[in-house]
């Protein structure tokens, strides 16, 4: 097993014994399915607004790179610089050449997973540059040094006493239970940052290929906040987020909203076209897009796992997860966590650090059944492990399968195999659930079923005589 | 404005009314779940009067706006110190007023939301900075649903957009303490929207 | 009719009651029953393992064996889930493709064949009980099976059913329960503990994999569920 299955492991049985861990997330799930079961019950018709959905960002897979061509083309036009990051690093490369070349000192940040992905805050740190994380969840998990427990909700595994007393160390504020008084808290930091800072830094949840705009969902108004008063703004937007019509947004939104928040439409939803025009009294003085690859146009053309980009990060996969809720999000120790993670993981970065992943899952479906672009997540788990199996196989495991293989297909083997075991399980309280037991995978946690002496076959038998 | 060209989704997104009263109640209902504070006014004068209601009651001190004869009918009576952004602004002085007051492109009552631009509301902090903001927006700009919005937005600014278009949909929140709803996370804490009628 | 019935491994070697009570139902109804010896298992496990080519060599042997026969009734969602949805991706392109296909289409869960295609809801069964059902995940989300074993429940003189709080899946996961034994467990005690809330004395599923693991957890942790699969349940006359 390699490390970071390792880890996986321990960090999860960890997770899984811990009560109030589980409690607190498991609280924080159920409020939220019980709100999103109320809004999507407000569609007119729900499953055809995710076949809509899934056709709408299939499109814009299968019209990826004439598409994003538009976009470009427009977004130019009205004076935004445009570039292609192949890699996470190139991204990287181009904020930092951005505030290099503007003496810039400190940037404001709104949400963005694209960002986590890169690992930019890291990268500028390293230069010296300071990176204010200004969305509530993800300021919390920055002052804490942590990643992110959650897509949307970052902060989701925290209570407001674990919150009160970070603020109290680190802001020097006074402690309160109230969770709209610890709100002020941030409120109130975060302001001198959105007014001081020179570059303000966004992600992106759609690009509109048609009109040539990047649009922004947002509850909190810190990425409106983020795109008005610094003189330099950045967007870093993955490239499979692009659809094709402006009118596509008026389903995309609600149904982000929707499951996302379970929200009938987030407070703000904002299309950025280019820097502050001539006509405008404000707004940043440039606009720089970065289309962000990192192994999306790969994926793009394969016809196996494409699907998977139609992902509008919505999060419902990782709500109704059961694994999630019995492991947190950072058990995963992933950018993307919870069964799109499982997926998208070992294949835009590598399958031998991530394949773990894929099989740490019991296929129940329910991600499947909630996802509102219709991706098959299951059988993309499935095709991950056949992957993994193929070309990384374990070598006991492979000759497990081909022994069962024998003996499920030779009728006398299948016979004799459930004879012996029978036997054999008379020994077994000997060792069950010891370290010895070869069964305590099972064992350990488990009482184990018997076999039995007849089989069905053999009463089959007796029964067709 | 065709309503034909408006492709499928009105018939799977939740129902939105098309009359222009159920329409104004529709905007009324969700105003209400939203904490949005909605009037439907009669007049310059009774937008005045309202607006008066609300300066004392919140003891507003200054306000911010932008230049328009709506606008100007409305802020100059208050008789109070005006931020107008149209020629520039400190964000010093803005962070110090108590409300701005806005234009919109539309209203869309099935959602209890409204379209501001970064080129005809007062630029891109105006509506965003300031905790209280005050929309001002006329019968016409109401519209039935989100394609229909959208389209509109479309087949007003053509090729031209402003570089800012926001679909703003109650007072700014956040849910990320115990996803607990607080309001006034960084944007406005308080949005009222103010649709006036020509008086009788 | 001719119903082939094919017991997958586990109950065949561990719970062969529940396919010996489901040859007696549908000899009670008038069927004729067969149940070839030469096929032992659907190849869920090696496919679920990613290892595609060693499932594929025992799914052939399925293929080959059933492909024609009228109806395939097997008394598990899961294995059901196997045939009648993974087999066409598992030989897509393979030269048992169309036989894969054409044995997909025929091939059935218990209760969905029982209600669905034979519609027969009662069968004079008695089981006076207070129960609840779990719903294995194969089953409901792979073959939309959720309404069929309730209707048949329904008729149960005697029972009461009482559903749980919200469908969540038991943890068991087929190799999973043996990679991430933890994991798989600590959901297997939240959906003890669901059970338990309910009130019911007994876990009744379609899936005898679901019941193994919940009973497994129920036993370690001494909490006094019972369980029983809904085909020993529908031959009860208590």
């Amino acid at each position: 097993m390699n490390n970071n299955a390792q880890k996986f492991q321990e960090d999860a049985a960890r997770v899984c014994a811990d009560s109030t861990h589980r409690r607190i997330i498991g609280t924080a799930l159920d409020k939220y399915a019980q709100g999103r079961d109320k809004k999507i019950a407000e569609f007119q018709d729900w499953e055809q607004a995710r076949e809509s959905a899934a056709r709408i960002k299939q499109e814009g897979l299968d019209d990826l790179e004439p598409l994003l061509r538009t976009l470009t083309k427009k977004l130019t036009r009205r004076g935004t610089h445009v570039y292609r990051a192949p890699t996470g690093a190139d991204a990287c490369r181009i904020v930092l050449n951005i505030l290099k070349q503007n003496g810039a000192k400190t940037m404001v940040k709104s949400k963005s997973m694209a960002s986590e992905e890169i690992h930019l805050n890291e990268a500028l740190e390293k230069e010296g540059y300071r990176s204010i994380e200004s969305d509530l969840g993800e300021y919390i998990v920055q002052l804490r040094e942590e990643p992110p427990y959650h897509i949307v909700f970052p902060a989701m595994h925290l209570t407001r006493h674990q919150i009160s007393d970070l603020f109290r160390d680190k802001l020097g504020s006074e402690p309160t239970e109230n969770p709209e008084e610890l709100t002020m808290i941030a409120r109130k930091n975060l302001r001198k940052e959105y007014v001081q800072a020179d570059v303000g830094f966004t992600g992106a949840n759609f690009a509109v290929a048609e009109t040539g705009m990047i649009s922004i969902t947002e509850n909190e108004g810190n990425s409106r906040l983020s795109a008005s008063l610094p003189k330099i703004m950045i967007t870093l937007i993955g490239i499979e987020k692009i659809v094709p019509r402006m009118q596509d947004l008026s389903l995309l939104l609600p149904m982000l909203a929707t499951v996302g928040a379970a929200q009938s439409i987030t407070c703000y939803n904002t299309l950025y076209g280019g820097p502050r025009q001539p006509d405008e009294c404000d707004g940043p003085e440039e606009y720089h897009v970065i289309l962000l690859d990192n192994g999306r146009s790969r994926l793009a053309k394969d016809n196996t796992f494409r699907e998977i980009l139609r992902c509008i990060r919505c999060g419902s996969c990782i709500n109704v997860c059961p694994i999630y809720g019995n492991v947190g999000g950072h058990a995963y120790n992933a950018t993307y966590p919870g069964p799109i993670g499982s997926v998208l993981m070992p294949r835009l970065f590598d399958l031998q650090s991530y394949k773990h992943l894929s099989f740490a899952c019991s296929l129940c479906g329910a991600c499947r059944d909630m996802c509102p672009v219709k991706i098959d997540l299951p059988l993309l788990l499935l095709k991950n492990r056949e992957d993994a199996s193929t070309t990384q196989p374990k070598f006991f495991e492979k000759l497990a399968f081909k022994a069962m293989s024998l003996l499920f297909n030779k009728p006398l083997f299948w016979k004799w195999g459930k004879r012996m075991g029978w036997i054999g399980q008379k020994f077994h309280p000997l060792i069950e659930g010891s370290v010895v037991d070869p069964a305590q995978c099972w064992t350990a946690t488990r009482k184990a079923p018997k076999l039995k002496w007849k089989s069905f076959k053999d009463l089959w038998k007796k029964h067709s005589q | 404005m065709n309503m034909n060209t408006v492709p499928g989704f009105k018939e799977i997104l939740p129902l939105a009314e098309t009359e222009y009263q159920a329409m104004i109640r529709q905007f009324a209902v969700k105003s209400a779940e939203l904490t949005t504070r909605f009037f439907h006014l009669f007049g310059i004068e009774e937008t005045i009067r309202t607006l008066k209601t609300l300066a004392l009651q919140e003891k507003w001190k200054s306000l911010a706006s932008h230049h328009t004869n709506l606008t100007h009918s409305l802020v100059d009576t208050l008789n109070l110190p005006a931020l107008w952004t149209d020629s520039g602004y400190s964000t010093e002085e803005m962070e110090r007023v108590d409300a701005s007051v806005t234009l919109c492109d539309a209203l869309v009552a099935q959602t209890g939301s409204l379209f501001i631009n970064s080129r005809t509301c007062g630029g891109r902090a105006l509506s965003i900075l300031p905790p209280h903001h005050i929309v001002i927006a006329t019968p016409e700009q109401l519209l039935p649903d989100l394609p229909t919005a959208f389209q509109y937005m479309q087949d007003k600014y053509k090729d031209d957009y402003p570089s800012m278009m926001s679909l703003v949909t109650g007072p700014s929140r956040t849910g990320d303490i115990e996803r607990i709803l607080v309001l006034g996370a960084h944007g406005p804490r308080k949005l009222t929207v103010i649709l006036i009628e020509k008086p009788n | 009719m001719k119903i082939t019935l094919f017991a997958p491994c586990f109950i065949d070697a561990m719970f062969p009651d529940v396919a010996m009570n489901a040859v007696k139902i549908f000899e009670s109804l008038g069927h004729q029953v067969d149940a070839p010896e030469e096929v032992a298992c659907c190849g869920q496990p090696a496919f679920n393992t990613g290892y595609w080519d060693e499932a594929r060599n025992v799914a052939s042997k399925v293929v080959e064996r059933l492909c024609d026969v009228e109806a395939l009734v097997l008394p598990s969602g899961s294995c059901t889930a196997m045939i009648h949805k993974f087999y066409p991706e598992l030989f897509k392109g393979h030269s048992l493709e169309q036989k894969a296909n054409r044995l997909a289409a025929h091939t059935w869960e218990f209760s969905d064949f029982l209600v669905s295609r034979l519609g027969v809801t009662d069968l004079g069964a008695s089981f006076p009980a207070r129960v609840t059902f779990h719903d294995g995940c194969h089953g409901l989300r792979e073959l939309g099976i959720h309404d069929q074993p309730r209707a048949l429940l329904s008729h149960v003189r005697g029972l009461t059913l009482v559903e749980m709080e919200k469908v969540q899946c038991c943890g068991f996961g087929g190799t999973f329960s043996a990679k991430f034994p933890s994991i798989s467990s600590s959901m297997g005690e939240s959906k003890v503990a669901m059970i338990m809330k309910t009130g019911a004395e007994y876990v009744v599923s379609n899936d005898s994999s679901c019941l193994m693991h919940i009973q497994g957890v129920a036993d370690k942790q001494r909490k006094l569920i019972k369980s029983i699969h809904l085909i020993d349940l529908l031959v009860r006359h208590e």
